[in-house]
């Protein structure tokens, strides 16, 4: 039987939805732990424990845990995953940025963005932004990967009452690598990656100011806001709004695109997106070959009139 | 300062890639084949730090078959000093990639390995961090601002959140995002200059790297399509597809 370990991915204190998803995966390899580091573990410990499926959550309380620097964090890694099949992290900047280096640590292959479990050495992840799918599989040992989380739905939070134990490890950490600052975006909108709707906009919105329209549009759908990388490139928004491969990947119900052309980059972003809209004025533009509903417009005048009908 | 920059040849970014027709892999015959865009970040950044007036020396280098030559002459005509070629006709994955980089890096007595964050090819986003692990030394993945002083460097990190500042002790390994530069033109003189730029090659399996476990691929297949679907002539028809589909 499989030990799958996952690495809770949490920031303030509460869980990131990132984690649930990486569980639905690692439940279809086998028994699921999750692993807790930080510097006061007890209430992230507390809501991975209730997590469906759940046998075990491990905490490691240390004040170096306080961020997550991957120098820190691999090592522990490392340790914590002696006696487990499997070691998993979401594919988030966090998982990242940290698998890897825990990976080479242990001298074992990573990988990167498991969409599908074939069986569990084996795997499907995509490459070229998406336009390839392939099926790897993973010598024998210790299997590493880090789960695309937008092919996978969130294991319900509740239902679960996993045990919490400390785990002893004794690793030497670095102290080479210092936390500064974290420059959070701070949005009352929905999070891009668990949003069950998403209004996006692109370089056609034109201007920072001119934003406001995809944000108020947003607002009134009580979805998350996205942006293109020529938006954000631009200075219309901040980066954590980006979507795309080298952005965030999403799956929400609705994605709405207003001014964005559709580029291969982005729409690898997209692609798991249950309706997606489109708001262009070209109507060659290459985002109607995936849109499922189509609008050739200028965003400035469709939008408000959509906010019009809705009430 | 010495400047390690990874240089990786790929299928061009504008390229629509395309499965060989016996699906045993991607076709790159008569591909344009172009330096990973993030590696080119990579290398316009270690210029830009020789031009803000640190004195540095900076070396690029490929692991790949002969062409990726080509990709080390676009460094050189950047502006890279000289260039390594670490060749082999092999698929090297990311474990061994870093290994044969960090065999570079600890001979030359590098102060910094700047490598992009993925490459657009396997979209793996691992060397720069497996290299890190194995030198045992700081890593700053996702770059997005860099300022280097005083045997340090601070990284403004592009994350999920937000933006992450943190800062390492040198030598370090950084990964670069997107919007860390814009890299320049080469202009023509800097093609015929780079000519004479020493590119020296290394047999892959001279490194002396012990071989890393693989992964192995078993099959490429293309990727589900979405349907197009239907373009609306105007915003009640819209609304209308939309509660069609039962997602307002
Ligand atoms: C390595 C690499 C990685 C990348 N990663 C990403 C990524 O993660 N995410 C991403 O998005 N891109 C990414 N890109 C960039 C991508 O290739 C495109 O350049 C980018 O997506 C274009 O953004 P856009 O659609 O907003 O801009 P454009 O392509 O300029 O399109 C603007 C669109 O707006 C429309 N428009 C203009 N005015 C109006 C109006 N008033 N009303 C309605 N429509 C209007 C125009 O018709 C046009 O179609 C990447 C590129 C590279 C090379």
């Amino acid at each position: 039987m499989s030990q799958v370990l996952v690495i809770a991915e949490h920031l303030n204190g509460k869980l990131n939805s990132s984690t649930a998803k990486a569980v639905t995966c690692a439940a279809q390899i086998g028994e699921v732990h999750i692993a807790v580091l930080s510097d006061s573990p007890a209430a992230v410990a507390a809501e991975a424990a209730a997590i469906e499926g759940v046998t075990k959550v491990l905490t490691v309380e240390n004040a170096a845990n306080a961020n997550t620097l991957a120098a820190v964090l691999a090592p522990q890694i490392a340790a914590l995953s002696n006696g487990y099949t499997h070691l998993l992290m979401p594919s988030t900047t966090f998982g990242k940025d940290v698998l890897p280096r825990a990976a080479a640590l242990l001298g074992r292959p990573q990988v990167s963005d498991i969409m599908e479990v074939v069986d569990a050495q084996t795997f499907k992840r995509p490459i070229y932004a998406g336009n390839v799918i392939t099926t790897v599989k993973v010598p024998a040992g210790l299997a590493i990967g880090t789960v695309r989380t937008a092919s996978f739905k969130a294991t319900a939070l509740t239902g679960g009452s996993a045990a919490i134990e400390a785990a002893s490890i004794s690793v030497d950490l670095p102290s080479h690598t210092r936390f500064i600052e974290l420059q959070a975006a701070v949005s009352e909108r929905p999070d891009l990656q668990s949003a069950e709707r998403v209004v996006s906009g692109g370089r056609g919105v034109g201007s920072e100011e001119n934003f406001k329209i995809i944000y108020d549009f947003a607002d009134k759908l009580g979805a998350g806001a996205g942006a293109s990388r020529a938006a954000v490139d631009a200075g219309f928004c901040p980066n954590d709004m980006q979507v795309g491969q080298t952005g965030k990947i999403i799956a929400p119900g609705l994605y709405i695109a207003c001014g964005i052309s559709g580029a291969i980059q982005h729409i690898t972003g997209i692609k798991d997106a249950g309706v997606i809209v489109a708001i262009n004025k070209d109507p060659d533009a290459p985002i109607f070959e995936v849109a499922d509903i189509g609008l050739v417009a200028d965003l400035f005048e469709a939008i408000p009139e959509i906010e019009a009908a809705l009430g | 300062m010495k400047i390690l920059v990874g240089v990786k040849r790929v299928i061009d970014y504008n390229v629509r890639v395309q499965l060989k027709s016996d699906g045993s892999g991607v076709e790159t015959n008569g591909v344009k084949m172009s330096v990973n865009p993030f590696d080119e970040i990579a290398i316009e950044e270690a210029l830009r730090i020789r031009e803000s007036g640190v004195e540095a020396e900076i070396i690029a280098v490929s692991i790949g078959t002969k062409d990726a030559q080509q990709q080390l002459r676009t460094a050189l005509a950047m502006g890279a000093d000289r260039a390594v070629l670490l060749e082999t006709d092999s698929e090297v994955q990311s474990l061994d990639a870093a290994k044969a980089l960090l065999s570079i890096a600890q001979k030359e007595e590098v102060d910094l390995v700047l490598v992009g964050k993925q490459a657009i090819d396997d979209d793996a986003n691992q060397t720069g961090q497996m290299l890190a692990a194995l030198w045992g030394r700081p890593q700053a993945t996702f770059t997005s601002e860099l300022t280097i002083a005083d045997g340090k460097a601070k990284s403004l990190r592009e994350v999920d959140a937000g933006l992450e500042l943190i800062e390492v002790d040198l030598p370090a390994l950084i990964t670069v995002d997107l919007r860390l530069n814009e890299p320049r033109f080469v202009k023509m003189p800097d093609i015929m200059k780079a000519k004479r730029k020493p590119l020296d090659t290394i047999a892959f399996a001279d490194l002396g790297i012990s071989e890393s476990p693989k992964l192995e691929t078993v099959a490429y297949e293309p990727p589900p399509v979405r349907q197009a679907g239907a373009k609306v002539a105007d915003v009640p028809a819209l609304i209308a597809a939309l509660k069609d589909k039962g997602v307002l």
